[in-house]
């Protein structure tokens, strides 16, 4: 592996045992299926994908909690599970929706108790708490119990935790989830802050928001179902559609079982069909402006009127669409 | 906040983070500052794990006043009584942390740092046993003005060297039984709270344990309290070695060798659990 590797997967795969499976049922599940990624240091690289994709298994992987059935993957150049020992005091970790730490200790003595098991001395521990609780805009609750705070304030406080060491390599697994508006910018802008400060260190962040991938990610690799289905930039990504058509119609309910036909269309390479209050949304990517007129007539002829019609530019939802043949809200739901 | 204005110092790499033994001493330390803490925090905790144990022991010395034992059997009573502040602890705070630590997100982030997973189990343990350690006090304090008990202390040191080595053995098996309850969830704690009040007969919290037969006694010495208390209390009182089980001696040689049971037991078991948890997935999920 280049030393230049903040993160090497290799041929990375993970089978699940499903305990309790009656006769018949599947007694295995495939979280992951042959994973190859590099990751070099200084990059902020994002998973994207829904729910079940997979994406949070590889970050248990990466951060030494589980063993991959098959292949192998590095952190910082060392093997995360036979040198898991080495890899550990290079990383840290923040989860969505975590609930870390004892409620009954303030925020400050949760943070110092944390730096504690990375070593760190109570003056630096301190030092780094009052700084970066005043960057994200908690200073004012260092001695309050964290039982008392909110949602996004508890995760500011996270992500506190997972910096403070000023590990080399951080994962981020879907951080902003369940947060509002406010607290979600704040998360993000601390992180490209920490990463504007400190060229050889990489973050890692799962996320199923298309917009934060976008907007934080120096590259993005998509994955569902267990694979990576493509791996660039947003840019690039964006730009391999660019000689494509994206087009959004709003047209009146369609008859049953016409998704089908009109995805058939010569021409059409995708299509999503939202059902909305008396009408319906079509989210379609053509292989070019010509294919327009067939799926137009094809709409009319499932009993549905053109009300709306956009071209607009090519979007990660729509590389998503265009790379997995499904949005990520139906592929969730098929994941379901 | 705008990422443009804002800047995040590097650490100081010239004091590099502790390693090793440092880092391990640090650890404990640093776990065991939520339960010490916790306490002053909470204070119907003090309450329940002060109160109800000294209630038990009011009912029990009110009986043996009633049939008119021997004097001595109070002070049994009150030692016991406090030490039942440790059993508790040990089975309700200490046996099912890791357990908790799972619900609650902590164990894996426990998992993924540096320093080892015994130092937290230490720090458990520690910050429990000094915890608890001001209610058996107050147990006793409460006890002996109360009931005006007169101890009579034949040997300090081997007085303390035997609380240290039940305590060290007690705590020792908390912290193994912490990973048999994580590998088995909640069977496991409720096997434990089914056995609650056996474990307080057979162990002789308030009586002398020699009265229940040299078998049974015997196979309640797995548990450090039987012997601790035991020799504790024929430590404690003029009457105490006649109702003694085994010699202290004997009791100290077998405390120290429960000790090291205990510790080994309870690496062995972090480490299978460690190790499962990494093959598995699933002792670190706290949806399952």
């Amino acid at each position: 592996m280049s030393d230049n590797l903040a993160i090497a997967v290799e041929h990375v795969g993970r089978i699940y045992k499903i305990r309790g499976a009656k006769r018949g049922e599947p007694t295995e599940r495939v979280a992951l299926r042959d994973i190859n990624l590099e990751v070099p240091r200084g990059e902020f690289f994002g998973l994207l994908g829904p729910n079940g994709a997979g994406k949070s298994t590889l970050i248990k992987i990466l951060t030494t909690l589980l063993a991959p059935t098959t292949g192998r993957a590095l952190v910082a150049g060392y093997d995360v599970i036979k040198q898991a020992n080495e890899v550990r005091p290079r990383i840290n970790m923040v989860s969505g929706g975590e609930s870390s730490g004892y409620g009954l200790l303030t925020v400050r003595e949760n943070l110092w108790m944390f730096a504690q098991f990375y070593g760190l001395d109570t003056r630096t521990a301190h030092a780094r708490i009052d700084e970066m609780l005043g960057i994200v805009g908690l200073s004012d609750r260092a001695n309050t119990k964290i039982s008392d705070l909110s949602t996004g304030l508890r995760q500011k406080m996270n992500i506190v935790r997972g910096f403070i060491t000023d590990p080399e390599v951080v994962f981020l697994d879907e951080p902003t989830l369940g947060l509002d508006v406010g607290a979600s910018r704040d998360i993000r802008t601390f992180v490209r802050a920490w990463m504007a400060g400190r060229p050889d260190r990489t973050l890692l962040i799962t996320t199923h928001y298309m917009a934060e991938a976008d907007e934080l990610c120096d590259r993005i690799a998509i994955i569902n179902a267990g694979a990576v289905m493509a791996c660039d930039t947003p840019s690039a990504l964006k730009r391999g559609l660019k000689a494509e058509a994206v087009y959004q119609l709003e047209v009146t309910p369609l008859k049953p079982g016409s998704d089908g036909a009109l995805q058939n269309l010569p021409g059409v390479r995708s299509l999503t069909h939202t059902p909305l209050d008396g009408r319906a949304a079509l989210q379609v990517i053509l292989s070019g402006d010509d294919a327009l007129g067939s799926l137009i007539s094809e709409v009319g002829a499932h009993g549905g009127s053109l009300l709306n019609l956009q071209k607009r530019e090519a979007t990660l939802e729509d590389v998503f669409v265009s790379v997995v043949g499904l949005s990520m809200s139906e592929a969730e739901r098929s994941e379901a | 906040m705008t990422s443009t204005t804002i800047q995040i110092t590097t650490l100081n790499q010239s004091t590099p983070p502790d390693r090793g033994w440092r880092l391990f001493l640090r650890s404990i330390r640093a776990r065991a500052y939520p339960r010490i803490v916790g306490q002053t925090r909470e204070k119907l905790w003090i309450f329940f794990e002060t109160f109800l144990p000294f209630m038990a022991t009011v009912g029990y010395v009110f009986v043996y006043r009633a049939i008119q034992a021997p004097e001595d059997y109070v002070g049994f009573v009150v030692i016991g009584g406090a030490m039942t502040a440790f059993w508790l602890n040990v089975i309700w705070m200490m046996a099912s942390q890791l357990y908790w630590e799972k619900s609650s997100g902590n164990l894996p982030l426990y998992i993924i740092a540096p320093n080892s997973l015994m130092s937290i189990l230490l720090g458990m343990a520690v910050g429990g046993l000094l915890a608890t350690l001001l209610r058996a006090g107050a147990i006793i304090i409460l006890g002996t003005l109360l009931f005006n008990i007169q101890f009579q202390v034949t040997g300090f040191l081997e007085l303390s060297a035997v609380f240290t080595l039940t305590m060290a053995a007690l705590y020792g098996l908390g912290m193994m039984l912490a990973s048999i309850f994580l590998l088995f969830g909640r069977e496991a704690w409720q096997i434990a709270e089914a056995l609650r009040e056996p474990v307080y007969f057979v162990s002789g919290f308030y009586f002398p344990v020699r009265a229940l037969g040299f078998p049974v006694a015997l196979a309640a010495s797995v548990l450090p309290m039987t012997l601790g208390l035991d020799a504790m209390r024929q430590l404690s009182f003029s009457n105490g070695p006649l109702l003694g089980f085994l010699t202290v001696n004997l009791e100290i040689g077998v405390l120290a060798g429960l000790t090291v049971l205990f510790g080994i037991g309870a690496k062995f078991a972090l480490e299978v659990v460690e190790r499962k948890a990494i093959e598995e997935g699933t002792l670190t999920d706290r949806n399952r």
